[in-house]
């Protein structure tokens, strides 16, 4: 009970100061747009088209604003030493860690909420037919992106290129989740069930969250307090 | 410095009998093995793909097995058999996957298809070669080795989807071959056990190269602790 009130205590901390200053979202958001436009140069829009690639395009569009986000996690801790005083708080580290990752699924998940009637408008895709179903795996999906996202922004956030070194080494592990998300996400657009073959996508995305999941939580005091 | 003797003539033995076995190996393989019916001449780099996979799974888990000791022990010693064992893992996936480009080319008649299983080992590269990325830029000795060991062991994880996924999905990629996978009387039983002592050559080729690997991490410490102690006067 404590450790949850500590988590939401650092969540709704990274939350209300990311509120604040709309560092992060703003520019997440903003990307988001623009690559949403710059997809569409890439091939003709058309229904077709679009029902085929639907879940890449979206994906790929959230795994990039969302390291905008998950860059700013750790770093904007650093000026005044502030990750030290988070650090030396009386919560665990796994706390801290749990409590920044619920953040930052937060804050992800509203860009990609704005950013699905977008893309419903700009591509002409149906996308509320099954929306619940979407919903789900669009939360399965982004809490495996920022688990692994809040742990390596908690890995590089001392090194001079974090910036550079994030991306770099974040997608590829990424890749199980994001395929899933995709899979799914390409036939719920398309208006297909989960079903029979594709189940395995589900299993999947679920098995990278529980396996992540854990092991931050395992591993967060290590990376945080050393 | 007898036991530094004795290092360097162990691995000069090693490396010896790698090359003997090598040598070998390829005397059976060109010579004495005949053409497979359907493939011809090519099959023979299954010689190769497969014990190259072998070793660097071998390495990816021994990476893994001494990221989670350093935690556990904090030995300097333990990171750098981590950074050695998945450099020299990394070496033989690539050559993993530049053989099986090579056989697909002559095969499928395409360099490269996005199968599960061809995907799967380019991630897992990536994955690893993020490791090596991660450890030249952090500077600091001991944050180096933590963090690298917590990376080393999500990479592993990963690797392990990987492995799993290959089940899961149907694939361009040739199935099982081998006996220890269930595919009995899928492969001459001289063939296969060329696979097996060709991987015996190749690990010792790789234990060879972690030796030397491991003896230069451990330099490169002793030169570091020699200039901070330096820089300290």
């Amino acid at each position: 009970m404590r450790f949850l009130r500590q988590c939401l205590t650092i969540a709704v901390k990274d939350l209300r100061s990311e509120l604040r200053s709309k560092e992060a979202i703003n520019a997440s958001l903003s990307f988001a747009l623009v690559i949403l436009l710059l997809f569409s140069f890439a091939f003709d829009p058309t229904a077709e088209h679009t029902r085929e690639i639907s879940g890449g395009l979206l994906w790929l569009v959230f795994a990039f604003a969302g390291a905008l986000i998950l860059n700013r996690s750790f770093s904007r801790e650093l000026t005044n030493d502030c990750l030290e005083a988070l650090i030396a708080a009386p919560i665990s580290g796994s706390a801290l860690f749990l409590g920044k990752a619920l953040a930052n699924m937060l804050l992800l998940l509203a860009v990609e909420m704005i950013c699905l009637p977008v893309f419903g408008v700009f591509y002409n895709a149906r996308w509320t037919g099954q929306f619940p179903t979407l919903l789900s795996v669009t939360v399965l999906a982004t809490w495996g992106l920022t688990v692994i996202g809040t742990m390596f922004s908690a890995l590089t956030v001392n090194l001079r290129l974090r910036e550079l070194m994030l991306p770099a080494l974040v997608y590829p592990m990424m890749i199980p989740a994001l395929m899933a998300a995709m899979q799914l996400t390409t036939l719920l657009i398309a208006g297909e069930p989960i079903a029979g073959e594709q189940l395995v996508w589900l299993r999947l995305l679920i098995g990278f969250d529980i396996i992540f999941t854990a092991l931050a939580l395992a591993l967060a005091e290590t990376v945080l307090v050393g | 410095m007898k036991e530094n003797n004795f290092r360097r003539n162990t691995l000069y033995g090693l490396a010896v009998l790698a090359a003997l076995l090598l040598a070998r190996n390829l005397h059976v393989i060109l010579r004495g093995l005949p053409d497979e019916e359907e493939q011809g001449a090519i099959y023979r780099i299954i010689f190769f793909h497969l014990p190259a996979f072998f070793t660097a799974a071998v390495c990816y888990l021994l990476a893994l097995v001494s990221s989670a000791l350093y935690l556990v022990k904090r030995k300097a010693r333990y990171d750098a058999l981590a950074a050695a064992a998945t450099e020299v893992g990394l070496a033989f996936a690539a050559v993993n996957l530049i053989t099986g480009m090579i056989w697909a080319r002559i095969i499928w008649g395409i360099w490269w298809t996005w199968d599960a299983r061809l995907t799967w080992a380019l991630v897992c590269w990536l994955v690893y070669a993020g490791y090596l990325m991660l450890r030249r830029a952090i500077e600091d000795p001991s944050e180096r080795a933590r963090n690298s060991a917590v990376l080393s062991i999500f990479a592993f994880v990963s690797v392990a989807l990987t492995w799993k996924a290959i089940e899961w999905w149907r694939t361009q990629h040739p199935g099982p071959v081998l006996r220890i996978r269930g595919a009995e009387g899928a492969m001459d039983p001289a063939m296969e056990s060329m696979i097996y002592w060709n991987w015996l050559a190749l690990l010792l080729v790789g234990a060879v190269l972690l030796a030397v690997r491991m003896r230069q991490e451990q330099m490169a410490r002793e030169i570091d602790a020699l200039r901070r102690h330096a820089h300290a006067l």
